[in-house]
């Protein structure tokens, strides 16, 4: 591909920690992906534009990345809303991402004012008055951060003009049309019922009792692994459902039940059909799983 | 009729009659060649169906909870019913079965709980009587989440229900109540809720 024929990628900041600028770095394809993109500006990159010649709003733009999330009045850069910048260019650009959960729906900046903000095109799960305008172009990368191999995936599919599958939040199905149960090293103590009995250790399930909500969140996590190895379930560490338009939750590390019953049910599970499979799980008690994996010699 | 057919239409009969037959004379004395001779075949025949009383026995344990399940299955998926009904309903329910099909309650108070020792392996703790307690499951969580219930652990709830129904219509079946156990559904549905409520 030729330098002239290499789409235009703005990445544009808004109300964000940085999380997902310094997630993506650590794509191992990031410089090789980058590549074939011009890179119109990116807030940590050297690019040909400054900051100050964006706002002006006249820069090409194939690509528009977003990340942190949007007040409409009161968040200005360079003396311009950038809430307005960004509408400006989401009108040019030919594909939207917002990437990480606080562009898209909001996130933890959300919770300091629900009030006045939000995502660039969804307040948590609530589509606001700009998403039919921008829908059609509109690719949801929630997550906090959203995964390198998420926004490298979507980019990649941009460049091979791939079709993208999306679900009714816009997010893309190859990444959230699993859940981050799916391929949990844990899988067996969550069929059989089997708690973990502390955080980080090798056994047990953390959704009985520590709040784990990979069930009910929609992300391939535990398909592809962090940083290519792990994950937080696999490590102990109880799901945050990062990626749901409910994130952050309160009351982590705790699992709502109602008489010792989950209160929320796994996507797409009726009650009645959970608790029956739960019920005669329970009633087994398998000795493997309730003794540890590797006895150590004291 | 299929073969098939014929073959669960024949296995529920045999139910029927071994479950009237271990409510009245107990696991003990019921004995296979009894239950084949009041289904007027053989107990060499019988044993085609279920190859030992244990898995019988099982098996009966099974239909008594899918019937009563059913039923309480019924009063859970009518969404609009507050709590105190529903339990109004479950008390009617169970006093019905105890009165109308003596042998359904009496077979778990009577062999079900009695023989613990049959009711192992594939039928340990609750696997044989899911259905009934998936919905009493059901029940307990929809009425915490309404705010009826008071949230607590489940067997301390379930206890508390279904100790206090067995209780009485064991009491009936020995003959010892004043009163039908009809004329109890109100008071007992009653407490239950008063001890249950938030």
């Amino acid at each position: 591909m030729s330098k002239l024929s290499k789409p235009t990628l703005l990445w544009l900041q808004s109300i964000t920690c940085n999380g997902n600028t310094h997630s993506f770095f650590s794509h191992p394809d990031f410089v090789a992906l980058m590549q074939k993109f011009e890179i119109i500006h990116h807030p940590i990159l050297n690019t040909k534009y400054t900051l100050e010649d964006v706002v002006k709003g006249n820069l090409a733009c194939d690509v528009l990345v977003l990340e942190g999330a949007f007040k409409k009045n009161g968040m200005k850069k360079m003396n311009k809303e950038i809430y307005t910048v960004a509408k400006n260019y989401a009108k040019k650009a030919k594909h939207i991402i917002t990437a990480g959960s606080c562009a898209t729906f909001g996130g933890m900046f959300r919770q300091y004012d629900t009030q006045s903000i939000g995502g660039f095109c969804f307040d948590d799960e609530v589509p606001n008055e700009i998403y039919k305008l921008f829908k059609k172009k509109l690719i949801s990368i929630p997550g906090c951060p959203a995964h390198p191999r998420w926004i490298g995936s979507v980019l990649s599919m941009i460049l091979t003009h791939r079709q993208i599958p999306l679900d009714e939040l816009n997010r893309p199905l190859e990444i959230y049309g699993y859940n981050a149960h799916v391929g949990c090293s844990r899988s067996e103590y969550y069929e059989w019922k089997i708690d973990a009995s502390k955080y980080g250790h090798k056994e047990g399930c953390l959704f009985y009792e520590h709040g784990c909500q990979a069930p009910f969140t929609h992300a391939n996590c535990n398909k592809i692994l962090w940083n290519e190895v792990s994950s937080k379930t696999r490590v102990g560490t109880p799901c945050f459902g990062c990626t749901e338009p409910t994130f952050p939750k309160k009351n982590l590390w705790h699992t709502t039940t109602l008489m010792g019953m989950p209160a929320n049910m796994p996507i797409g599970i009726p009650k009645r059909a959970y608790l029956t499979i739960a019920g005669i799980a329970k009633s087994f008690t398998i000795k493997r799983l309730n003794e540890p994996i590797i006895k150590y010699k004291k | 009729m299929s073969q098939d057919g014929k073959r669960v239409q024949k296995k529920e009969s045999i139910i029927k009659v071994a479950l009237t037959l271990f409510s009245v004379y107990g696991f003990h004395k019921t004995t296979i060649p009894n239950i084949a001779k009041r289904l007027g075949m053989s107990s060499g025949n019988l044993y085609n169906y279920f190859p030992s009383k244990e898995i019988l026995a099982q098996e009966i344990i099974k239909y008594t909870s899918e019937v009563l399940g059913a039923e309480i299955r019924k009063i859970n998926q009518q969404k609009k019913l507050s709590t105190d009904k529903k339990i109004h309903k479950i008390v009617e329910v169970y006093f019905k079965m105890a009165v109308e099909k003596p042998e359904m309650i009496e077979y778990f108070l009577r062999v079900y709980l009695s023989h613990r020792e049959v009711f192992v392996g594939e039928c340990q703790r609750m696997v044989c009587v899911a259905s009934f307690i998936t919905e009493i499951m059901i029940f307990f969580s929809d009425g915490v989440e309404s705010g009826d219930l008071r949230d607590q652990d489940f067997f301390s709830a379930f206890g508390l229900f279904m100790g206090y129904l067995g209780g009485m219509a064991f009491l009936n079946g020995e003959a010892m109540l004043p009163h039908s156990l009809k004329e109890y559904t109100d008071d007992i549905s009653q407490n239950i809720y008063n001890a249950l409520k938030t």
